[in-house]
């Protein structure tokens, strides 16, 4: 039998073997703690505008997104992270915590081959996508601007 | 010819098996030499920590056959690291003649073939076997940092910790290696990487439909069919696979990733890992057959012969299986008992004990 | 002051946005890289089509946390600099006005780095 025919049969079977898995409880999860997570930063933008009125609404939002991006770089460290992001999928992964995570797990992990071939080379394993995403995405959008 | 039917007579002497913690909860807990508490052994890496548990490993396997470092002739092994270091770096620390091999999962019986053949030829009176691996390591190398918070697809399986290894020799004893099959390395053209258990049943069907036919035995001449980590899913479609050729596998077929986790650990469809079927092999399987439940048995450990980078490639995931079959030799019983009185080596024998027991001691 | 309605849209808008992103999940077995990227690009979408700032006003954190928030920032900083600065305000404009997080993360996580090590998962994460 033709080799490319066989795999391709294979393939199908194999796909109508896999258990289907409620989707259902995976998406409220994601849901839930999706929106529990934007809640909070809800909350640290109240609490900024109130302690420093000053500040115009975009700083807020910066100190807002930098409290979160703390914080779960210590869940992360002190091992939590990963159990929240295991219950939550994607309700942890695209808020900005994910991103977050995505940077301080390989920068922990890989602390034992050292700080400047651990910590420092490895930190970007992950996130290094999105920083070149963003950056090149950003002067895309600058040139736009320039005709805008 | 893929199957070799051992003429002279090689047997298992002893096999020894070490596993982590969660491991050490399921179902197979009573059967493994040793439970470690703390998977990290008290060392800085993982990496040192999977050395450290297969030293332990291949030293109790030593010590439970009545010899000493100084009478195993060879160390054969291989794990999943790069480079497999914890093999050579074991090999190192022990001070062995040693043959490093991969094949991914299939090493445990890759190397209990292999061991066998040395033994038939007479190059080796005692050889040494076995492997072992580690969750944490194999995490870091092969999928993400142990701290990212993502979600793992239903069909993935679960790295073991632990490990296994047997010591193969001429000298007369219980269990008798009766033949050994090297399989093919076969690709259905499976791609994903979270799901082996497809990637690797091909192998497995190919490896044990041809053992049987060069043997001429069928799966009813088994006390025990056993696959190395092919999870659920895989099981499930190796047992379609075989009945279409006409092979059925009953109740004594069962996978070494199904058994050593209890059902309510939530790690998905089983174990995998070089070191799932060695440690069933070396505890349970071993276990069975002393006490005589179990005549005739079929291992077959299977491995997916991929690498982080091809997969990255889009290359497609070739499997390989390797298969050694065991029998209980009943009327060598008598002999073997002699024989092991006179071969004790006490002074050395103690030896090693302490220096494990020592090891134990500071986990 | 305080405005529970804040809070209820806030967790409504960013739970519908990681529901959409888990159903992405589950459908295409994305990795968490490539989601990312994704989310970050439809930010810089909307934020080029004046989309996102009534969408922002309208969902408050539950426009801005999202990593889509994070791609609309770096566009509108790389657009309002392009346009204030010229051709130099191009290329500095989305890393300044993203540069708190960045850094946050960057520093954050090499301290955290420093003090912690990963753990062994304890099963079924």
């Amino acid at each position: 039998m033709d080799k490319n025919k066989r795999n391709v049969n294979y393939n199908l079977y194999v796909e109508s073997k896999v258990p289907k898995t409620k989707a259902w409880p995976s998406l409220v999860k994601a849901f839930i703690l999706g929106g529990i997570i934007c809640a909070i930063g809800q909350g640290f933008f109240d609490l900024y505008t109130y302690l420093f009125p000053s500040l115009t609404e975009s700083e807020v939002s910066t100190c807002m997104l930098m409290s979160i991006i703390f914080i779960t770089c210590f869940l992360t460290g002190l091992g939590v992270y990963d159990i929240i992001g295991a219950w939550g999928g994607a309700g942890s992964v695209i808020p900005i915590t994910g991103f977050s995570n995505s940077i301080s797990s390989p920068a922990i992990e890989f602390k034992k081959e050292g700080i400047i071939y651990g910590i420092c080379v490895k930190m970007f394993t992950i996130a290094g996508p999105v920083i070149v995403c963003g950056v090149v995405g950003s002067i895309v959008c600058g040139f736009i601007g320039l005709f805008m | 010819m893929q199957t070799h039917i051992l003429k002279h007579s090689v047997y298992l002497k002893s096999g020894y098996s070490i596993v982590g913690p969660l491991e050490g909860k399921g179902p197979l807990k009573d059967y493994f030499d040793y439970i470690i508490k703390d998977d990290t052994m008290k060392e800085k890496t993982f990496e040192k920590s999977e050395r450290k548990l297969l030293q332990h490993i291949i030293l109790g396997a030593i010590d439970k056959a009545g010899l000493s470092v100084r009478d195993i002739d060879l160390f054969i092994g291989g794990d999943l690291l790069n480079q497999i270091v914890s093999s050579s770096f074991t090999a190192r620390e022990l001070e062995l003649p040693f043959v490093g091999l991969y094949s991914a999962c299939a090493t445990m019986t890759e190397s209990l073939a292999i061991a066998s053949l040395f033994i038939e030829l007479g190059i080796a009176k005692h050889i040494v076997a076995g492997t072992c691996t580690h969750f944490s390591s194999a995490e870091r190398q092969y999928r993400f940092p142990l701290e990212l918070g993502n979600q793992r697809p239903p069909t993935a399986q679960w790295t073991i910790t632990g490990g296994g290894a047997s010591i193969i020799t001429n000298e007369k004893s219980k269990i008798k290696i009766y033949a050994v099959t090297f399989g093919k390395v076969i690709d259905f053209g499976i791609t994903d990487v979270n799901n082996m258990g497809a990637a690797m049943a091909p192998a497995a069907a190919d490896t044990i439909k041809t053992h049987l036919k060069n043997t001429n035995h069928s799966t009813k001449d088994y006390d025990m069919i056993l696959t190395g980590d092919l999870g659920k899913l895989g099981s499930e479609i190796l047992i379609d696979l075989l009945e279409h050729e006409n092979i059925i596998l009953g109740k004594n077929y069962a996978d070494c990733g199904c058994m050593i986790f209890d059902k309510t650990e939530r790690v998905f469809m089983g174990g995998s890992g070089a070191g799932c079927s060695a440690s069933v092999l070396n505890s349970y399987v071993l276990h069975k057959m002393l006490k005589g439940d179990f005549k005739r048995v079929l291992i077959v450990s299977t491995g997916a012969l991929m690498s982080t980078t091809t997969s990255q490639q889009g290359d497609t995931i070739p499997g390989i299986a390797h298969a050694v079959e065991l029998v209980l030799d009943t009327a060598s019983e008598k002999d073997k008992n002699t024989q092991s009185s006179n071969k004790k080596k006490i002074i050395t024998r103690s030896k090693t004990t302490k220096i494990i027991k020592k090891e134990r001691q500071n986990d | 002051m305080i405005n529970i309605l804040d809070y209820v849209i806030s967790f409504l808008v960013g739970g519908f946005i990681c529901f959409l992103a888990q159903i992405l999940v589950i459908r295409t077995k994305i990795t968490t890289a490539r989601i990312l990227v994704l989310f970050l690009i439809i930010g810089m979408i909307l934020e080029v089509l004046n989309i996102y700032a009534p969408f922002r006003e309208f969902a408050k954190a539950g426009a801005s946390v999202p990593i889509i928030g994070f791609g609309a920032t770096l566009a509108r900083g790389a657009i309002t600099a392009s346009q204030e600065y010229g051709l130099i305000g191009v290329f500095t404009g989305g890393l300044t006005a993203s540069a708190g997080g960045i850094a946050m993360a960057i520093f954050a996580s090499f301290i955290f780095a420093l003090i912690f090590s990963s753990k062994t998962k304890r099963g079924g994460h």
